[in-house]
């Protein structure tokens, strides 16, 4: 290599592909990422919705089962893990029909919506779990 | 053995004319569930710390009933093409694909099959 570089001189310092272990995640790579993460944990977290319309409509007794193992701390945890899944991979979907119209492709922008999408998903989140904890009627923990 | 690659077979033939059909159904059971969604959370969050008897007529009323359904299908169709396009793209050995493929769409019927057939007994059932 350093012989190759002597002999080309001056010119051997253009840009070279990316390298692994120095490579820095773009954001939206990140995000695209997530995206589909949050999609595989909503596929699977549909079980827990359908636990809940099954408990129900099966009676009283077994809804109490159900939603007293969804109000334990472990059961909380999936809860609230579970809504920022679903508004991350919502505000991401509508990031996604913003770039579908062919807008939105500067740089500047990818970023901004990129970390928007994060911050309204985490935001709202906390948003929806703080009325629900702290509202006069909400679980009782 | 024929020598012949895949791409001669089909060569000619014209595109399946299917393309774009995944793509768009994404996109349009996408907004659907955008919507959807919205209702859907609305309704968790009211419901959060309610009563069987509470919970169990609120999901009876029509107008919670049917977005909910509707809610419960399009998520289906969503998720089993995007968990299809997940699949295809780690799994290579064509038998564990198939049969993820079909297990894919087991699931996603059978959890959706289980939601709306729940919200209709509440509904007609008591």
């Amino acid at each position: 290599m350093a012989e190759a570089n002597a002999t080309r001189g001056s010119r051997a310092a253009r840009p070279l592909s990316p390298h692994l272990q120095i490579y820095k995640m773009p954001i939206n790579m990140t995000m695209s990422i997530v995206h589909r993460i949050t999609g595989g944990a909503l596929y699977v977290g549909t079980v827990l919705v359908a636990c809940v319309l099954v408990a129900t409509a099966s009676g009283a007794d077994t809804f109490a089962s159900v939603t007293g193992l969804l109000g334990t701390w472990p059961g909380l945890i999936v809860l609230v893990g579970y809504t920022w899944a679903l508004l991350h991979h919502l505000v991401g979907g509508i990031r996604h029909f913003i770039w579908d119209t062919g807008r939105g492709y500067e740089h500047a922008t990818i970023d901004l919506l990129c970390w928007g999408s994060l911050a309204v998903s985490v935001a709202l989140t906390l948003a929806i779990w703080g009325y629900v904890l702290l509202s006069a009627g909400g679980l009782d923990v | 053995m024929t020598m012949r690659t895949p791409l001669k077979e089909v060569r000619g033939l014209g595109s399946a004319k299917e393309g774009s059909d995944h793509f768009w159904m994404q996109r349009v059971t996408g907004a659907a569930n955008l919507v959807l969604a919205i209702f859907a959370i609305g309704l968790a969050v009211h419901l959060a710390g309610a009563d069987h008897t509470t919970v169990a007529r609120t999901l009876a009323r029509p107008l919670v009933a049917v977005p909910l359904i509707l809610f419960l299908v399009s998520a289906a169709i969503h998720m089993r093409i995007g968990m299809q396009v997940i699949i295809e793209d780690y799994v290579h050995g064509e038998a564990t694909k198939i049969v993820l493929l079909m297990l894919n769409t087991f699931f996603t019927i059978a959890v959706a099959a289980a939601g709306t057939f729940s919200i209709l007994k509440l509904s007609f059932g008591g």
